[in-house]
């Protein structure tokens, strides 16, 4: 028989203390009963002699010292996997939220995962083909990688996310049923929620995809679980499933500010802007869930969506998840007021892994290399632009005018196309060939002379 | 000695207090609760004390226990490190991956060498032969690549009073025994301890006077890192901190490399497992990997763990420098091991410095740093160990509290920069901004090597790039065609340089470790080209013919078309040069 514990030292946020307790593990799970029945989770996360501190993850509203029944369960945050949450819904603790019933399972699993052993890793190196040229040309995912999309409020992250869930050939050579999406919405909008579920829909993955949804509106605490669900799943689909899963994450800014919040109401040592000294390894605990497996099948790749606050990346959450993730996708706010989508800014946007992915054997051999050179050219407009602003695109040399007109192209026709345009790599190439055109040869110095012979007709 | 038995008051994250704690050490290794989770005592307070502890403490309840182990946090040092991983504690993981699965548990004990494994060696001593602290006596061929020397533990010496003719055994087999001045009797073993945070004692300090040979033209030419000398390698995410610290671990020529993952990706550890075993030394035809030793604390492994990898590191760094070695540690990134620090440091509820950092955060940095050093080893010989730390500044700003610090304590400092990246220039190191102190302590070593000094030539081409710089502010406003010729000359040859020089594609064959021969002949060809030039450019010859398309570009080309073992080519360049100059000139005097 549990013990009740039917007094509260101390209410505030959501945070309760209680003392006189026995027995209770860090960490451990309990149940909070309101006055009127309704349950709630909660989390130990400090013990100090005969008191403990539980965070809930609910709403406190209601809630007195003396009218409230806490039980401790003795373990940790599990929830229970089997291959049914495939095309189900779950709120931001893993409950069911579409009617469809419990996940009856005899296996649950800590949400809170174990660090993947790095000996055991596999390095990964097969790229996934999004049909955007901007990232398949220049900042190439992989499977297994985890790669941001670092945006802004109210640029277009939502329709790129979708596009490459709809695009994205993360199937496996071998056979179709092989993958699965994994969509954690972490503190947004219904309208947003509302939107990737239709686009699943569309593009006809519904029955593969698991969604784990915190609204905007609902309990913050909730926020910080939701991840963890999200990846315990994913992690359960790959290495035990065989799945190639693809993690959409939004929005981790919502995550850290969640965290935040937490931590001020701990009445912790702030770092930078507030945020908890632990925000790198807390977010290091759910971007290096992504990753591959020697000897299993499956892989976890995972797009997690962050918006900047006042576009800064210098913010914390941008910079710390930038130091952590393998590259990192920018959007820019200047490209999308020029019309173009997807607004990727290039320069900054870069895909670690892509080295060790793309060129022969692999994409085509021209690819590191046109790549490099594309980089170097785009990188030059601005320094001439910015040039062009003071003294005029007319008093300009005749090499910097060609670069002008090279930007302006290269932002056109590679980085501009239509949520609906499906490029494959060879077309990405192609066009990227078609652009260096515009440029004196001497300029490309990053290519090989074979290559321009072969490629550059 | 009695074990102790405290009992945990309080549990905060990776930090415990504990009850009737009288008698723990400070620094002391314990072992905490029924899943036997490794700690350590990091400060008492009367019966009170507080451990951190290096796993999970998801479960600790009130009242589990904490055992004392009499011993600070140590390490076995002897063969079976090298080619290995470890966590921040010296715990193999390949072990832990066969016994564990692919997820890394808590409570897997202290295991750290493989004591089954059965070493050969050869004894160097014989009974009655005098030892003191610090002598070999014995070495393994621990791989093909490494002679792994025995040496006596620091605090004994004495006679050797009987050896193990066995010739082979596991770490935990006597191999000599020794008998000290007041008749006590050692058993030395293939293995000693030593305590993680105290320097291994060295003869004496020695000057600084060798090159850290690293193949990188930016590094080796303008800003050189010495043997036994300290670096830092800050930059922001995405300058390549890791790819060049990689690029170091590869192709220096110190004979051992210890590599400390300290808070970074799971995937660039991985990577180093799969890479280093397939690049060969040049020298040996070995793998490199025979000459490494990895330490892996991912970023999603336990934070007190990442505190101690730093210190396991350099410990192990120190133990192979005292068998005579020259060893670089390469330690990405410092900065998770400060933030280690101050997580720590907020969870002791401790009063805050500089962005919630500790105030002894400056100590720890220089404790860190001022355990590299080129010595005299106990056992005579000349030996080093190099640091070179990452450093990951928040928002890539410079002024920050880990970076300001760590500069103070550092001689070569290299700032990445994230323009530079941006436009795919690497290594993205920062010219400007980047300085080396120990250019003039080996001057003499260049003067060896190359039988020339080459500090005229090092500040003449640096001298071409900081005037580049300037112009460059003048030309944003301007443009380029308003500058006279002979500035518009520097502003050739610095694009020169920056793509000929200090580029440096770390894919390419030839390009990813340069010999310093070749470093040198390509920057004298760079000179030879500025210096036609502005000669010609003096005669009233006007730029756009002076700067010829086919020359330039086959100087830039250089690196790529000169075979590193045979350099005898770049003479036909610099004939080339001298050719279109001289002809270029006589046609103008007419």
């Amino acid at each position: 028989m549990k013990r009740k514990y039917l007094k509260l030292d101390k209410v505030e946020g959501s945070i309760i203390e209680l003392s006189n307790t026995h027995s209770i593990g860090y960490s451990e799970i309990a149940e909070i009963e309101d006055q009127f029945g309704n349950k709630m989770v909660g989390r130990v996360i400090k013990i100090d002699g005969d008191s403990v501190v539980v965070q809930v993850f609910g709403s406190t509203m209601g809630i007195a010292t003396d009218n409230t029944k806490v039980t401790f369960k003795g373990k940790p945050f599990e929830i229970p996997l089997s291959k049914e949450i495939l095309g189900r819904t779950f709120d931001g603790i893993g409950r069911p939220m579409d009617g469809g019933g419990d996940i009856y399972s005899e296996k649950t699993y800590n949400v809170n995962g174990r660090p993947i052993n790095p000996v055991s890793r596999e390095y990964p190196r097969n790229y996934i083909q999004t049909g955007i040229s901007s990232i398949d040309g220049l900042a190439t995912l992989i499977r297994g990688q985890k790669l941001p999309i670092f945006s802004g409020a109210g640029l277009p992250h939502n329709q790129l996310a979708a596009q490459i869930v709809r695009q994205a050939k993360i199937k496996s050579e071998s056979g179709s049923d092989n993958f699965s999406i994994i969509f954690a919405a972490i503190g947004v909008k219904h309208d947003e929620a509302f939107y990737f579920q239709e686009t699943f829909r569309k593009a006809g993955v519904l029955d593969r995809v698991v969604m784990y949804i915190n609204y905007a509106d609902d309990p913050i605490m909730e926020r910080i679980i939701t991840p963890r669900c999200a990846l315990t799943a994913a992690e359960y689909l790959a290495y035990e499933e065989n799945q190639h899963v693809l993690v959409i994450m939004t929005d981790i800014t919502s995550y850290g500010e969640a965290l935040r919040e937490v931590s001020s109401l701990r009445e912790e040592v702030p770092s930078r802007r507030g945020y908890p000294g632990y925000l790198y390894s807390d977010l290091a605990e759910l971007y290096e869930r992504a990753g591959m497996i020697k000897g299993k099948n499956g892989s976890v790749t995972l797009i997690p969506i962050l918006t900047m606050p006042n576009d800064d990346i210098t913010h914390p959450i941008p910079d710390l998840t930038g130091y952590i993730t393998e590259g990192q996708l920018v959007l820019s706010r200047d490209l999308y007021l020029k019309g173009i989508y997807p607004p990727i800014n290039v320069l900054p946007s870069l895909s670690r892994l892509m080295k060790d992915g793309i060129g022969e054997g692999f994409t085509r051999e021209d690819h590191p290399e046109v790549a490099n050179q594309l980089f170097s050219a785009y990188s030059k407009v601005q320094d001439i632009r910015a040039l062009a602003q003071i003294i005029g695109e007319d008093d300009l040399s005749e090499r910097d005018q060609k670069y002008l007109k090279f930007g302006d192209e290269f932002e056109k026709r590679f980085v501009s196309q239509s949520f609906t345009e499906n490029r494959d790599m060879m077309e990405t190439l192609d066009i990227a060939w078609d652009l260096l055109k515009l440029l004196p040869r001497e300029e490309l110095d990053r290519l090989d002379q074979k290559l321009i012979e072969k490629y550059m007709k | 000695m009695s074990e102790l038995t405290g009992k945990i008051k309080s549990i905060n994250g990776p930090v415990i207090i504990g009850d009737n704690m009288t008698g723990f050490k400070m620094r002391e290794m314990v072992v905490v609760g029924p899943k036997k989770l490794i700690g350590e005592v990091i400060s008492i307070d009367g019966d009170t004390g507080i451990v951190q502890v290096y796993e999970e403490t998801e479960g600790l309840k009130k009242g589990d226990e904490v055992v004392s182990t009499g011993k600070p946090l140590s390490l076995k040092l002897g063969p079976g490190m090298l080619g290995n991983m470890f966590d921040g504690i010296q715990r193999p993981l390949k072990k832990i991956r066969a016994d564990h699965g692919d997820f890394i548990p808590e409570g897997i004990g202290l295991i750290s060498l493989d004591e089954d494994a059965v070493w050969e060696y050869k004894l160097l001593v014989k009974p009655g032969d005098k030892l003191t602290g610090g002598q070999i006596f014995a070495q393994v061929q621990e791989t093909q690549l490494i002679v792994h020397k025995l040496m006596v533990p620091v605090d004994i010496s004495g006679k050797v009073i009987w050896t193990n003719e066995m010739n082979k055994g596991t770490i935990n087999d006597t191999i000599i025994k020794i008998e000290d001045k007041d008749g006590n009797i050692h058993d030395i073993k293939m293995y000693q301890e030593w305590p993680v945070r105290n320097p291994r004692p060295v003869e004496k300090r020695l000057e600084i006077s060798k090159l850290l040979v690293t193949g990188q033209r930016i590094l080796d030419v303008f800003f050189p890192i010495a043997k036994g000398g300290t670096t830092a390698i800050p930059g922001g995410f995405g300058t390549g901190k890791t790819m060049l610290q990689h690029q170091l671990a590869k192709w220096s020529d110190a004979d051992i490399i210890i590599y400390v993952g300290c808070g970074e990706r799971g995937n660039e550890m991985t990577e180093v497992l799969e890479d280093f075993p397939k690049l060969v030394d040049p020298k040996t035809n070995r793998p490199i990997m025979e000459r490494t030793v990895l330490i892996a604390n991912t970023s999603n492994m336990p934070v007190a763990a990442r505190e101690a990898s730093i210190y396991t590191g350099i410990t192990m760094a120190e133990y192979f420098r005292d068998m005579g070695y020259d060893v670089a540690v390469m330690a990405d990134s410092t900065s998770r091991w400060a933030e280690a620090l101050r997580e720590i440091s907020g969870r002791l509820e401790e009063m805050p410095a500089e962005e919630g950092y500790p105030a002894y955060l400056p100590t720890r940095l220089a404790q860190f740093y001022e355990r590299a050093g080129y010595v005299r080893t106990l056992s005579g010989e000349d030996a080093s160990v190099t640091l070179i730390g990452a450093v990951s500044p928040a928002g890539g700003d410079f002024s920050e509290p880990v970076t300001e610090n760590t500069k103070r304590f550092v001689n070569v400092f290299l700032g990445l920069d994230r323009e530079l990246a941006y436009s795919r220039h690497y290594p993205a190191i920062n010219w400007m901004e980047s300085y080396s102190g120990y250019t003039h302590m080996i001057k003499d070593f260049y003067e060896k090597e190359l039988d020339v000094d080459i500090s005229n030539l090092r500040e003449k081409m640096l001298g071409i790039l900081f005037e580049e710089n300037k112009l460059q502010e003048i030309v944003l406003l301007v443009g380029e065609d308003v500058l006279p010729d002979d500035q518009r000359l520097i502003l050739e040859i610095a694009k020169v340089l920056k793509i000929g020089f200090l580029q440096q594609n770390a894919f390419h064959k030839d390009d990813a470790f340069v010999p310093l021969k070749k470093q040198y002949e390509m920057l004298k060809t760079m000179e030879l080209l500025y210096d036609r030039g502005l000669s010609a450019v003096k005669k009233g010859i006007p730029i756009s013919r002076v700067r010829n398309g086919e020359t330039y570009e086959e100087v830039i080309k250089l690196k790529y078309t000169i075979p590193n073992d045979d350099i005898s080519k770049i003479k036909e360049v610099n004939k080339m040069i001298n050719d279109f100059y001289d002809k270029l000139e006589s046609e103008y005097s007419k």
